[in-house]
């Protein structure tokens, strides 16, 4: 799309885009290169010099089970946040459609939490189940379960899992809330005519047409746990016990700032890049044709 | 509503009050420990009603902050807080306004080239590039510095793309109108574009305000020293190890500061949120 009435300037124009082309150049582009090149570098314990190695980073991590586990976590965790956050916040949109009175209410108690960062999120949830004061452990003891997720590695990945989806129920549930109240009442008039149930007609009708929502969510969800969790895992597990919480990003967080590994790091960096352009290119895919069944 | 199903609609208030109190549930956690003493907290199980700390912990952490990890005083976090979640909102629609008024309404050599370079700046996350980063900040001296916390985060394609999408809404017929008259391209942005971009612009500084109040991994890497800390960064440097070694009250009174100022917002500004959180999205 192109506007027919346009103004002409020799410099006008350069001088417009000229910030924000700069803070691009300087903050995005100048980094994204500098980390493809230390990927292709190796350097000495000192950082004093470093030669190129070609692939050698890429295949070093690649025969690193640390790096492998670490996609293996980040892949259970993705899908469990988003399968979680999005199947809880469906069925609260889908209530809070049905209801009349108090609906305002409820979205204004449901919303709330996308103000908390996930950082503050992971320490709420932290100090719930801290292994010797938190309620939740008490009350998880009651029932006989022995809750210590410093030392156990499954529920350190429950207390993570946990957080960030309490975090990203609210987002999910606005988006759920909006396409929920675009499908048109006459279907579900038609069909409750024809006497399906309030189930079947979710199933058979609501779902369906919802798809695009979904999908649209799912892939925000699969970025939202790739990256922006960071917070809930640094100011909680901060990747362990072992490894067993230490997602891709807190992996190149940690080899470059931590451990000093530059080298590693760096093609760390190159390859969460690929899996963000990729994650892009579907999502600008599907805005374009809008699934639908 | 389609039909009347009393038993279903008393399920779904049930399953939605349910959902309330799970979101609800940490929060009030937060609050009754932020108002007990370190040894009431540490009592299992904790109590579930208010104790009368409220004033000697609030007042602590604003004044002095904690005894142990990070020292800052959380009014000197919140000011940094303050700063970020101003300054990266204005700054952002500065400068992408002004793009997107090139890019719409100039035609000029490298258009779509500089179109595709603040594009492709979503596809570069700060977590992606975060060593590199950090050392072009190191390299400028903006460490430790407001300029170094603010600036590399206003650049962002979102912003450009939603003032973008919504000149393409404005009738031509304005723009032919300003020329006719013959207003300048800078008249017609100050007088016509700018005003008509109020809500745009309303909905666009909610969701921006969260954005920088909430930033965690930027300036968990830039600050140093501890009167540069955000309430975010506090409240994990003051955690310095395990269960009992914390001075939770003093953590949890920090951290009801630190949710209040965003969450806030969302709730009054509802109607802005909402519209800012789906457009932004598209």
């Amino acid at each position: 799309m192109e506007k027919r009435v346009v103004f002409r300037s020799a410099w006008l124009p350069y001088a417009l885009v000229a910030p924000q082309i700069a803070i691009t150049i300087v903050f995005f582009f100048w980094p994204a290169v500098q980390a493809v090149w230390y990927s292709f570098q190796l350097q000495d314990a000192f950082g004093l010099k470093s030669q190129f190695v070609g692939l050698q980073n890429f295949a070093n991590l690649f025969r690193d089970g640390n790096y492998v586990d670490s996609f293996k976590v980040t892949a259970l965790f993705s899908v469990l946040v988003a399968f979680f956050g999005i199947a809880i916040s469906l069925m609260l949109a889908t209530m809070a459609d049905r209801v009349l009175r108090g609906a305002m209410a409820y979205k204004t108690l449901l919303i709330w939490p996308y103000a908390v960062a996930p950082a503050i999120a992971g320490v709420l949830w932290a100090f719930l189940f801290a292994p010797s004061i938190g309620i939740v452990t008490y009350v998880l003891k009651g029932w006989g379960v022995d809750w210590n997720w410093i030392l156990k590695g499954d529920q350190a990945m429950v207390l993570i899992v946990v957080a960030s989806v309490w975090k990203q129920i609210s987002y999910n549930f606005l988006f759920f809330l909006a396409g929920l109240q675009s499908v048109p009442r006459s279907l579900i008039e038609a069909a409750a005519i024809d006497g399906a149930s309030p189930l079947r007609r979710f199933w058979t009708i609501v779902f369906p047409l919802l798809s695009p929502t979904t999908f649209f969510l799912l892939v925000v969800n699969i970025v939202y746990a790739f990256f922006d969790t960071f917070g809930v895992i640094d100011a909680t597990t901060q990747g362990g016990p072992g490894q067993s919480t230490q997602i891709l990003v807190y992996k190149v967080y940690h080899d470059g700032v931590k451990a000093a590994d530059l080298g590693s790091s760096s093609a760390q960096s190159v390859i969460l890049m690929f899996i963000v352009i990729a994650l892009t290119v579907v999502q600008f895919r599907f805005v374009e044709r809008k699934v639908q069944y | 509503m389609v039909e009347n199903r009393p038993w279903l609609t008393a399920f779904s208030h049930g399953v939605l009050i349910l959902g309330v109190l799970a979101v609800a549930f940490p929060l009030y956690v937060t609050f009754i420990a932020s108002t007990l003493t370190l040894e009431q907290i540490m009592q299992v199980p904790m109590q579930l009603t208010p104790g009368d700390q409220f004033v000697e912990n609030y007042s602590q952490v604003l004044t002095a902050g904690s005894t142990k990890g990070s020292k800052a005083a959380a009014s000197s976090m919140l000011f940094n807080s303050l700063v970020m979640a101003l300054v990266i909102p204005l700054g952002k629609m500065a400068i992408s306004v002004i793009s997107a008024f090139a890019i719409v309404y100039f035609r000029f050599p490298l258009r779509m080239f500089f179109f595709w370079m603040i594009f492709v700046t979503l596809m570069l996350p700060v977590e992606v590039r975060i060593i590199p980063t950090f050392k072009v900040i190191a390299d400028l001296g903006l460490l430790n510095t407001y300029a170094g916390l603010t600036v590399p985060l206003i650049a962002s394609a979102t912003a450009t793309f939603l003032f973008r999408q919504f000149f393409m809404t404005i009738p031509d017929e304005l723009a032919e109108a300003a020329r006719v008259d013959g207003a300048s391209p800078m008249r017609f942005f100050w007088d016509v574009l700018l005003p008509l971009s109020k809500t745009t612009m309303a909905a666009l500084f909610v969701i921006q305000f969260i954005y920088g109040w909430n930033q965690y991994l930027w300036p968990l890497l830039i600050t140093t020293d501890e009167s540069m800390y955000t309430t975010v960064i506090g409240i994990k440097r003051m955690i310095v190890g395990s269960d009992s070694a914390n001075e939770w009250n003093l953590i949890m009174a920090t951290a009801i500061l630190a949710m209040l100022p965003p969450a806030l917002v969302v709730m009054l500004m509802q109607k802005w949120f909402v519209k800012g959180l789906v457009e932004t999205e598209k």
